[in-house]
């Protein structure tokens, strides 16, 4: 196949499961939600209530459009797009699986692999906050000004101690590449064994960049009323509601790429399992991770209450920086007297 | 300290372990996790349905007697007594031949109940003189528009060959207490005004 077409093509395949999957995430995430809490949850819209992300998205498209007449129309516009586009452009350095030999062709499952793949992956996830900033400013009101300047501020402050977590793990990989880093760990342990405090401080910025609870400051709803969104109606909230599930599949990916062997498992040469049969259970195993850390990400917003704006700065700042710090000082020292630095 | 109850508060530094939050956080986590397994109270009504009270105070019924005739007379008392102001009636007179139809010469040609209005307190079935209004153990149906949920007679009247049992609501006991002139509720609406 034309490799221009077939890049295409595995586009065209990483968007439509990143958007399956965040749709089913709304239901997944509605039904944890209430199982939490002794409901029900989704039960009417099909067996399980399986329709109902189809029934929310029809609902979303119906709705009446509305854009205030004080906002600005072009940017109010632009922004759940912005948020959209970088929310999805995200899932194309992320190697899905091993890749798939047919005809003795091979077809990789990764869209690029870029030597800069982390910095690709930073770079857009930074620029994720201007969809809020410019949505949030458009609408000319003050509660999604507010919202819109807490996230970013909010965003700002995280990608810094984010950002240093990273540095630790590029020190111990040796690459920015992310199907080398995958494939490094293959046979031998996961990154996590090696960067313990390097994980648990991506994490929690992880969950600061996407708004989840417990860093929604963003869009409170006891404060702000809905946030950046507050003005917004129809699909452009349907865009901003759906972004933020799309943004927390591909960090739930990210995680696992980074710090949990991708779709590396232990054992996985020992099962007799040859060339197509291996990839394809190895993709399997890689979304059995990325729902693992879904279902974390939805455990702890429906059990930790919302961090109040100090806390959040102060945690930012004052703790995970200092720890991203000395994270990359011990790495280094450790790889110093073990004698892997050059 | 009257009750025992009083706490002594006492601010003291957190520790380490409490500072970093991160054990409470998994406690917490451990606690939600728990959630998982428990069972659903969650009765799904249409399906299923809660066990009601016999004296439970649902949609009213309009019941005939013995013979299969109305027994509300349109004296308007439950009207009076209604707190709600739900109850509207307009009176008629029984013509001959109809003796079948209607127990008294003056029957209800209109007995209407906004049951949007309606509190289900139960007044009206305390005020009838006649026996002729209960309420029932029926939920009263959910509507898209406001005038569905204004009940004629064409719903509150029972069918005559299917009575519905108010027996629940209306035992020996509760015949003998109203015929009980003792007690301020059980007069007829005059005496009490004389009162
Ligand atoms: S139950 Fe109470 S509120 Fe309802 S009609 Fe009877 S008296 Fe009125
Ligand atoms: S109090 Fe009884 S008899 Fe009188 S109008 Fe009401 S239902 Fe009919």
């Amino acid at each position: 196949m034309d490799p221009i077409l077939y890049t295409i093509l595995l586009c065209v395949i990483v968007f439509g499961i990143s958007l399956g999957a965040a749709a089913y995430m709304t239901w997944g995430e509605r039904k944890l939600a209430a199982v939490l809490q002794d409901r029900v949850g989704p039960s009417r819209a099909g067996p399980f209530g399986l329709l109902q992300p189809i029934a929310d998205g029809i609902k979303m498209i119906f709705k009446e459009e509305m854009i205030p007449t004080h906002s600005n129309r072009w940017l109010f516009v632009l922004g759940p797009c912005f948020f959209m586009l970088t929310a999805c452009m995200t899932s194309v350095v992320i190697p899905w699986g091993s890749g798939l030999t047919i005809n003795d062709t091979f077809y990789r499952m990764q869209v690029t692999d870029i030597n800069i793949g982390l910095l690709y992956l930073l770079g857009v996830v930074s620029i994720g906050v201007y969809g809020i900033m410019i949505g949030g400013w458009a609408s000319n009101n003050k509660y999604s000004l507010l919202g819109a300047l807490r996230a970013s501020s909010q965003m700002i402050s995280y990608e810094v101690a984010m950002g240093l977590s990273l540095i630790a793990l590029v020190m111990t990989t040796g690459t920015l590449q992310l199907g080398e880093i995958v494939r490094q760990q293959d046979g031998g342990f996961a990154n996590v064994v090696y960067q313990p405090l390097g994980f648990l401080i991506f994490l929690i910025c992880a969950f600061a960049e996407t708004n989840r609870a417990p860093f929604d400051l963003p869009e409170t709803e006891s404060e702000l009323v809905g946030g950046f969104h507050t003005e917004y109606s129809s699909m452009k909230l349907g865009f901003f509601l759906f972004a933020e599930y799309i943004n927390m599949f591909i960090s739930s990916a990210v995680m696992a790429t980074l710090y949990f062997g991708g779709y590396n498992f232990p054992f996985q040469h020992e099962l007799g399992l040859e060339g197509n049969a291996l990839a394809i259970v190895q993709s399997l195993v890689f979304m059995l991770k990325i729902s693992g850390f879904i279902f974390l990400f939805m455990w702890i917003r429906w059990t930790l209450p919302r961090f109040r704006y100090d806390q959040l700065m102060n945690l930012g700042w004052k703790i995970l920086l200092p720890l991203a710090l000395a994270n990359i000082f011990i790495t280094g020292l450790v790889m110093f007297f073990s004698g892997k630095l050059g | 300290m009257l009750t025992n109850r009083a706490k002594v508060v006492v601010k003291k530094e957190l520790s380490w372990s409490e500072r970093i939050y991160l054990p409470a956080i998994l406690q917490g986590m451990l606690i939600t996790f728990s959630h998982l397994f428990k069972r659903t109270p969650t009765i799904k009504y249409p399906e299923q349905k809660r066990e009601f009270s016999p004296v439970y105070r649902g949609q009213h019924v309009l019941k005939r007697d013995e013979s299969g005739a109305e027994r509300c007379t349109a004296c308007g008392l439950c009207a009076v007594s209604c707190p709600a102001e739900a109850i509207t009636m307009d009176a008629a007179e029984r013509k001959k031949g109809e003796e079948h139809l209607y127990r008294e010469e003056k029957y209800a040609r209109i007995y209407e109940i906004n049951m949007l209005r309606c509190i289900f307190c139960g007044l009206c079935e305390e005020a009838c003189p006649k026996e002729a209004i209960f309420l029932t153990d029926r939920i009263v149906p959910s509507s898209f528009t406001r005038g569905e949920e204004i009940f004629g007679k064409d719903k509150l009247v029972e069918p005559v060959d299917a009575p519905i049992d108010v027996s629940a609501r209306q035992t020996n006991d509760v015949l003998e207490f109203k015929k009980n002139k003792k007690f301020y509720h059980n007069l007829t609406f005059n005496d009490r005004q004389i009162r």
